[in-house]
């Protein structure tokens, strides 16, 4: 990308334009082009995909209506609250609370600086790109707080407050499970950690040593508790805050707090797979560069876009927590656990320096075998309930 | 020692309640939905899913109804309006008008167990919306008809033999309160 502008600048298309301008401008539109083709889209499908799965969870069928199957609902949904009314209370801070889901957004966005959907296809390899994630992510409790405090209004304060104190809390186990990675892999790049694996998923982090296989679940749920999604979503809690910090919120202003939820999730999907799930590695079987490019993006894809498939399974499953349960499951567990995988890796790398890789491979014959004893739970639900068997993903 | 024990067994809890909750509502992406996609996407129309004793809008068959006014007289809202007038050339007497208020119709059935013929009944029918409430008012009749006069004793009209027999019919089997026993008590 960088040559490429470089490449312009010197056949003189920008003449008398200082550098600076037209690098800032080139990175502008590459965001926008970004924001318009890829990170809409997404968010939008996932809110559409988000319904269908809950809804077959329910023995519903969800939005199938617009377009086929439904997949233009969010479409649909985005044009109706662009034609809304953009209300703002009378006694609310007006500056604060109209900037407030920008901030929530921005901070969403921005983290899509550091996500390698490739070995090529990144904005941004920084050195530090952990430590900037969490930095950024950070952005959006600001913006939380903002809406919350500024719409002058009860249940606002209240859901701002909680999500503070919700997204403060579970910053310490996140943290602590990606420090874990960070041991394993040496580094705090985002292209580093998928290079210290390798295609196989014995060769994962995930199955790197016991620690690291709990540091994933670990850093799921506080990533998921950070995102604010069931069973973390206090802080919007219909039943006692109303719709919490979203409360006096109309339009499209409304929209970007879900714009940003809804792209958060493939956000936590991609990190977990990039630290725990080899990221874009993929078998040797093709020189192409292109070609590579194409499956790298593919599989980085797919196996972001599992987890966002499990969250929203797991939204569907899981009652709404209480806020001291929140708090109590965070700091005497979740925390405590989080430095025990750190720990741990840290005395298995003092013992095997250079990882052990008959232990990865016992680690990966668990992890299936774990998977293999879900299915036979599922068979067992099955055959128990004996329903209308429909397998088809669409109806 | 206990509170160790206590803690451990809370995360094993927590982990494999988890797992189980996570299967049960994995079983459920390969079940069926339940939801009827009513009115477009369905199997067959909604009127023949539903049960023989449904208590849709009312209709008459004016062909065998006899003009006693009983479903007038006992409909405990008036919704029924039943006019009859003598014809003075032929001195026969003419239904005018035969309507219903939907919109009043509270569905109790009161009209269909006093019939004596079976001529009113309730349908299938449930899909009433218009746009405004005369809408709803049913009218039977359009142009002036005869009364039905059951012969005594004699042969019905071959025409009207096949509705007087549906309409009894209806009578003996679901609209007599005391008989009502569903499907099979009328064959007894």
């Amino acid at each position: 990308m960088q040559q490429l502008v470089d490449q312009l600048i010197q056949e003189g298309y920008f003449e008398g334009v200082p550098k600076d301008f037209v690098y800032t401008g080139f990175m502008v539109l590459v965001a926008l082009l970004v924001l318009s083709f890829f990170v809409a889209p997404l968010a939008g499908i996932t809110s559409w995909l988000e319904r269908r799965v809950w809804a077959r969870i329910q023995s519903r069928v969800g939005p199938n209506r617009v377009g086929p199957q439904g997949i233009l609902q969010w479409l649909a949904d985005g044009i109706k609250n662009l034609l809304k009314e953009d209300i703002i209370p009378t006694a609310a801070d007006k500056r604060l609370f109209a900037l407030a889901p920008y901030v929530v957004f921005v901070g969403f966005f921005a983290t899509f600086v550091v996500i390698p959907f490739g070995s090529q296809l990144i904005v941004a390899d920084l050195n530090i790109g952990i430590l900037y994630l969490l930095a950024i992510t950070s952005l959006v409790v600001v913006g939380i707080l903002m809406a919350g405090w500024s719409s002058n209004n009860k249940w606002s304060l209240l859901g701002g407050m909680r999500s503070a104190a919700q997204i403060v809390s579970y910053e310490i186990p996140a943290g602590l499970a990606l420090l874990t990675i960070v041991f394993a892999a040496g580094t705090l790049s985002m292209q580093g950690i998928i290079k210290a694996q390798g295609w196989a998923p014995w060769d994962w982090l995930l199955f790197y040593n016991p620690f690291t296989f709990a540091a994933f679940f670990l850093y799921f749920t506080a990533a998921l508790a950070e995102g604010n999604r069931t069973p973390f979503d206090i802080p919007e809690a219909e039943s006692e805050l109303v719709a919490g910090y979203v409360t006096e919120y109309s339009g499209m202003r409304f929209l970007f707090f879900f714009f940003a939820e809804w792209g958060n999730l493939y956000v936590i999907g991609a990190i977990a797979t990039t630290l725990f799930l080899g990221g874009w590695q993929i078998p040797p079987i093709t020189d192409h560069p292109v070609l590579v490019g194409i499956l790298q993006f593919i599989v980085f894809f797919l196996k972001a876009y599992l987890w966002v498939f499990v969250a929203m399974w797991v939204r569907g499953t899981l009652p709404r927590v209480r806020v001291d349960q929140l708090m109590s499951l965070c700091w005497k567990y979740m925390v405590p656990l989080s430095f025990i995988c750190l720990l741990g890796t840290a005395a298995w790398m003092v013992i095997w320096p250079q990882g052990n890789r008959v232990a990865s491979f016992v680690m990966f014959l668990i992890g299936v075998a774990i998977l293999g004893l879900f299915f036979r739970r599922v068979r067992f639900q099955i055959r128990h309930a004996q329903p209308v068997l429909y397998w088809k993903p669409y109806i | 020692m206990t509170a160790v024990g206590e803690y451990i067994k809370d995360i094993t809890e927590t982990v494999t309640t988890i797992f189980e909750g996570m299967a049960v509502t994995f079983s459920h992406f390969v079940r069926r939905p339940s939801t009827i996609q009513y009115p477009d996407r369905i199997p067959k129309p909604v009127q023949e899913m539903l049960p023989l004793r449904y208590r849709g809008i009312l209709e008459v068959d004016m062909d065998i109804c006899t003009g006693c006014l009983a479903c007038e007289r006992v409909c405990p809202i008036s919704c029924i309006t039943i006019g009859i007038e003598m014809n003075k050339e032929t001195k026969q007497r003419m239904f005018t008008h035969f309507d219903i208020d939907i919109c009043k119709c509270m569905y109790c059935g009161l009209c269909a167990e006093a019939c004596p013929t079976g001529s009113i009944r309730h349908s299938q029918e449930f899909e009433g919306a218009c746009y405004n409430p005369a809408g709803l008012v049913r009218h039977f009749v359009t142009e002036p008809v005869l009364l039905y006069k059951p012969k005594k004793g004699g042969e019905t009209e071959p025409t009207l033999a096949k509705k007087v027999e549906i309409g009894l019919k209806y009578l003996d089997e679901f609209a007599t309160p005391d008989k009502g026993g569903g499907e099979g008590a009328a064959e007894g």
